[in-house]
């Protein structure tokens, strides 16, 4: 096992690196400047911009340093657009918000996809089955800045249930609609691999061997069929949480919801260097450390899986 | 799934039912392995019970006729043909018709320059002009839904083709040259499966934001189809791998056909079967990707509309116009529905050993 978790470590910090690296190179290959506007400015100026920002020197010092701070020092500088503010200090206060959506989404994906698809394994082919499937293809189907100006329109413009936009803290009323519309997705998806992996599971001989020797359907289902059931699901976490966190993307825009997501567009439209570089490689090192941790949580719950 | 045509022969099972009528389904329907053997069935087949030559169905005549079986698949074939058509034709009927262009803004009357609730003319009376309404600047929803479907069809099947330019050459020389090199290439993609892509593409194409629409969108291709190859990859060298070894691949290469030859020209086109089916999943994901970096503002630019772009303005105007969202957004969703069920239908019609059920 530690071997293997080595092994996964020694291709994750490498991957890390490339992600930043694509970044930097991209951002410092692309045409233009994020100092220049329509007018050109006065060369003095200009000169002195590039000497404050280290870009008279050359390129693989710039990377250097950039990486060095970041490396070293956990440090990825001072954003461009918002005078004054630290991207660590931007990135520190966004994160939650964007982590207690998207953790939310997740769970509440959890806990109604796993049942329905169950459900529907263990019903296969009646009209829960059918139904459940075709509604869960809707789910996958329908975007979710579309679902989202519904759920608005319909509970906040309509109903007027809900707050529509805008956040107030973790525990008040504006968090569910964009839990719900985030989640949509994932319990679509979540109940088809459930039923799926649940389908095969049922069929195979240990689950026989269970229902031979008597034991109750309830056990059956719950302790043995489960258990390896839900394998598709804990592998699908690495991919939904990479989608998770693009997924926040939209949903903090169509909620104006103060989230990383929000930050990471404002940045690149405003081509913000700092923050961008500073966002993605937030984002990739803990996608890829969260990654890494579902690959070892899944070694360790299907033996048969060995490295 | 089984790689292993030689399983069962046809004469092992009785090809005639109790009855003594000719089995519904061609016994060598489900044995064999996608993609393979297309040739042995594609020839006629002489049944020894019967003394007649029948007509051996085809690999892809059998998947079609179980494609046929599946009512959510053939709904979904039907909607999306019908909804290409209408893209592809409307604008252009409606301009025939009624005489404007999507992007056409009345000038004649300066009340027609506000957002009309569907079937709805001027003093709020019933008209058939605008059966979706119309946007802010009084411009045709219709008109404008149908050209963003083009835009939009267009990007997904175009990535797609780039997805699958690539993903099968890579797939392909991995699985065909194996060993330490088919390690280091699939190692690369595994590397690739890590990476938060979608955050990488809009860097891409807020970066390099193009000055012209045009440019904007062959950008999006390139970004799209350069991220969505990887399962392809891996499904294509997971099939080179099964066959290469095979006697087809050992003649050709006995009578001294070259190493590329032989991979696009008798290992590519037996792969076709998932590499179809995996396409038209990937459609609809492309479609999603770019309707999602459209909605940003990253993707399609003005003046060009995307079902994405059309989405994003009407998300603006939800509260009062919610007709502006509601269309493109639907259409889109219908769209992506039939596609996914169409795909899914394709996977259980050409390899009825993946299927779920």
């Amino acid at each position: 096992m530690l071997r293997f978790i080595i092994k996964r470590l020694l291709v994750t910090i490498p991957t890390i690196l490339v992600v930043i690296t694509i970044t930097w190179g991209l951002i410092r290959l692309a045409p233009g400047n994020f100092y220049s506007g329509e007018k050109r400015l006065p060369p003095a100026i200009e000169k002195n911009i590039r000497e404050k920002y280290g870009l008279d020197k050359p390129w693989y010092q710039q990377y250097g340093k950039t990486m060095w701070n970041m490396l070293r020092h956990g440090d990825f500088g001072t954003s461009l657009n918002f005078r004054g503010q630290s991207v660590n200090a931007i990135i520190r206060r966004s994160l939650p918000v964007s982590a207690v959506v998207g953790i939310l989404a997740y769970l509440l994906a959890l806990l109604i996809g796993i049942p329905v698809g169950s459900i529907a394994a263990l019903k296969q082919n009646s009209r829960w089955d059918y139904s459940s499937m075709a509604v869960t293809m809707l789910g996958i189907s329908i975007p979710n800045f579309v679902l989202g100006p519904i759920l608005v329109l319909i509970f906040s413009l309509s109903l007027y249930w809900l707050p529509p936009s805008r956040w107030n803290g973790f525990f008040s009323w504006n968090i569910i609609l964009p839990v719900l519309t985030l989640s949509a997705v994932y319990m679509a998806y979540i109940a088809r691999l459930t039923r799926a992996g649940m389908l095969e599971v049922l069929r195979s001989d240990y689950i026989r061997t269970a229902r031979a020797k008597g034991l109750p359907e309830k056990d059956v289902v719950i302790r043995h069929a489960l258990r390896g059931g839900l394998m598709p699901v804990i592998s699908y976490t690495g991919p939904a949480l990479a989608f998770l966190l693009t997924g926040t993307v939209v949903i903090e825009k169509i909620f104006a919801l103060p989230g990383l997501g929000n930050y990471f567009i404002q940045a690149s439209l405003n081509r913000d260097e700092p923050l961008i570089i500073g966002i993605v490689a937030f984002i990739a090192i803990t996608l890829l450390l969260m990654n890494l941790f579902v690959d070892i949580a899944y070694a360790y719950l299907d033996p048969r899986v060995r490295y | 799934m089984s790689d292993d045509p030689v399983e069962h022969h046809p004469e092992d099972q009785p090809a005639l039912t109790p009855l003594g009528m000719p089995r519904e389904e061609s016994p060598d329907a489900d044995i064999i392995a996608l993609g393979q053997e297309m040739a042995i069935a594609e020839a006629d087949v002489r049944w020894p019970e019967g003394g007649e030559i029948i007509k051996g169905r085809s690999l892809w005549r059998d998947a079609w006729r179980r494609l046929l079986q599946n009512k959510l698949a053939v709904f979904g074939l039907v909607v999306v043909i019908l909804i290409t058509i209408a893209a592809i034709s409307g604008p252009w009927l409606i301009h025939k018709t009624l005489g404007f262009t999507p992007d056409y803004i009345p000038s004649n009357d300066v009340r027609l320059i506000k957002s009309f609730p569907p079937f709805t003319g001027l003093d709020g009376k019933f008209s058939w002009t605008h059966p979706m309404g119309t946007d802010n600047a009084g411009r045709d929803q219709f008109a404008r839904v149908l050209q963003g479907g083009q835009i939009s069809l267009f990007v997904g099947i175009i990535s797609t083709l780039v997805s699958l330019l690539i993903g099968i050459s890579y797939g392909a020389i991995a699985g065909y040259t194996g060993g330490r090199v088919d390690n280091l290439m699939m190692r690369l993609v595994d590397v690739l499966y890590s990476l938060p892509y979608v955050i990488l593409v809009i860097v891409l194409l807020s970066m390099f934001r193009s000055q012209t629409p045009r440019g904007q969108l062959v950008l999006l291709f390139v970004a799209l189809g350069s991220v969505s190859w990887l399962t392809m990859a891996r499904i294509v060298r997971g099939q080179v791998l099964s066959l290469k070894n095979q006697e087809f691949v050992l003649a050709a290469r006995a009578t001294g056909v070259s190493t590329t030859r032989i991979i696009f020209r008798h290992l590519v086109p037996n792969t076709l079967g998932p590499v179809i089916v995996y396409a038209t999943l990937t459609i609809p994901q492309v479609m999603l990707t770019e309707a999602f970096l459209s909605f940003l503002g990253f993707g399609v630019q003005a003046p060009l509309a995307s079902w994405g772009s059309l989405a994003a303005d009407g998300a603006q105007n939800i509260a009062i116009y919610p007709w502006q969202l509601i269309f493109p957004g639907v259409t889109m969703a219908l769209t992506l529905f039939s596609l996914n069920f169409l795909g899914d239908g394709l996977r259980d019609a050409l390899d009825p050993q993946m299927r779920t059920e």
